[in-house]
């Protein structure tokens, strides 16, 4: 089951420990982290559902190709971190 | 209640209480965080918090205690089925909230948001529930609104009628002055009169492009709306259907804010910078000007600002003026803070070290 790792600075705003949840692709991992955590959503992802300007994921070692659709695989042992991005500030 | 003044930064939500010479701001919340938009509503005590988080979108806060505990609510948003614009853009997220008024005394727990992109949302649940007003977004002239200061279009003035909460005028930075008499059911187009020197000839008078940085009414005459308008200085007696340009401010006519008396309708307040290409005060003179016969004449007031070496800029809701006619509180983006006494006749420094200043606000009674 993939784990997904958020960034300390998301802390700062609202709790979200790592957390491990079902899914193949990004949107799907993402998907259930929201309905766990409803809040967290604004956070991540723009009123359609598009990965936020300044918020970047990787999995594992590799950034999301698929910012809008986020249809960037995930398989069952890989780690989904969601960082804020340098820009934005 | 002490403190009578609330302090929207860069970095911060503060409050102050401008009766205390002595006093220092203090922060009730989000320090570190950019707050668009402060409201303390007078009808309950709930205070509003809107941030513009540099990479986590937007967000809304509610206080019921006066920031000693905060509440996040789920911010104006569209649904994920709205449209975009026509031709297949994409399909819209609100940037981030940046003005929230309170609706009428008759019209409890009703809030406006106005954001961007232009869009104008309500809440009848303080916030707990936004929906967008579809029949402003869907105005067809709405393709040819266009960004000012930012890249899309934005509302920053929601003005309610005192005496009937269902009438709004709503300006739009560059969307024109919007009017509605029955709740945002329906809307007509005011600003007949507005010119915008940044278009080609022959669309200078075209009121759907106009850029009113800030609109203000008299609250006991709301039929003389007060505008500062990306190119000048402009006055309406119907409610913004019409204006008339008043070009007798020195030193300059350019500015973002305006506030007018809420007894005097001949009465308003601007904060005059060179132009827009040159944010700063006029030779470095930091001045508020004034006039008290609906613009036939200004007064430069000057007493207590810096003089030749300011390059404060004040932002459209970054001046507020109290209920009775008297104080005005300005805040300015190089983060200083002052209080006007006497109509703005002398001015004192509360804060020279605040963070960049969005918006200032008396707390009322």
């Amino acid at each position: 089951m993939p784990r997904v790792t958020f960034t300390a600075n998301l802390q700062r705003h609202l709790d979200c420990p790592s957390l491990d949840v079902e899914g193949g692709r990004v949107v799907e991992v993402l998907a259930a982290v929201f309905a766990q955590r409803p809040m967290l959503r604004s956070y991540i992802v723009d009123d359609q559902g598009r990965l936020r300007r300044h918020v970047n994921v990787f999995v594992n070692n590799v950034m999301i190709s698929d910012r809008d659709g986020l249809g960037d695989l995930v398989g069952p042992e890989d780690e989904v971190f969601v960082f804020q991005a340098l820009s934005g500030g | 209640m002490a403190e009578d003044l609330l302090i929207a930064t860069r970095k911060g939500l503060f409050a102050l209480d401008t009766n205390d010479i002595e006093g220092a701001p203090r922060c009730l919340g989000f320090l570190g965080d950019p707050v668009s938009s402060v409201l303390y509503d007078r009808r309950d005590g709930s205070l509003y918090a809107a941030l513009n988080l540099g990479h986590f979108g937007h967000k809304l806060h509610r206080s019921d205690d006066f920031g000693a505990s905060w509440q996040e609510l789920a911010p104006p948003a569209f649904a994920a089925t709205d449209s975009g614009e026509s031709g297949g853009d994409k399909a819209p997220s609100v940037t981030f909230v940046w003005t929230l008024v309170a609706g009428g005394s008759d019209q409890p727990g009703r809030l406006w948001a106005g954001t961007l992109p232009g869009a104008l949302f309500r809440s009848d649940d303080r916030g707990e529930s936004w929906h967008l007003i579809e029949s402003l977004w869907n105005q067809p002239s709405r393709k040819d609104w266009f960004g000012g200061g930012y890249d899309d279009p934005g509302i920053h003035s929601i003005v309610v009628d005192p005496r009937d909460g269902r009438k709004l005028t709503v300006g739009i930075s560059c969307g024109g002055v919007w009017l509605s008499e029955d709740d945002g059911e329906s809307w007509q187009l005011g600003g007949k009169g507005l010119a915008a020197d940044y278009m080609p000839p022959d669309r200078i008078d075209d009121p759907s492009i106009q850029d009113p940085h800030r609109l203000a009414i008299c609250a006991a005459d709301p039929s003389r709306v007060w505008c500062q308008h990306h190119c000048g200085i402009f006055r309406s007696d119907d409610g913004g259907r019409s204006f008339v340009a008043i070009d007798r401010a020195a030193p300059s006519g350019f500015g973002f804010a305006v506030v007018v008396h809420p007894a005097e309708a001949e009465t308003a307040w601007f904060v005059p910078a060179v132009k827009d290409e040159c944010r700063v005060p006029v030779d470095g003179r930091f001045v508020v000007t004034r006039t008290r016969d609906g613009g036939a004449s200004f007064e430069a007031l000057s007493q207590g600002l810096p003089q030749g070496t300011a390059y404060d800029l004040v932002y459209r809701h970054a001046l507020d003026i109290d209920g009775r006619g008297e104080r005005l509180a300005m805040g300015s983006t190089t983060g200083a803070l002052w209080l006007g006494q006497n109509g703005g006749e002398t001015w004192s420094l509360l804060s020279a070290h605040l963070p960049p200043i969005n918006q200032v606000a008396f707390r009322g009674t």
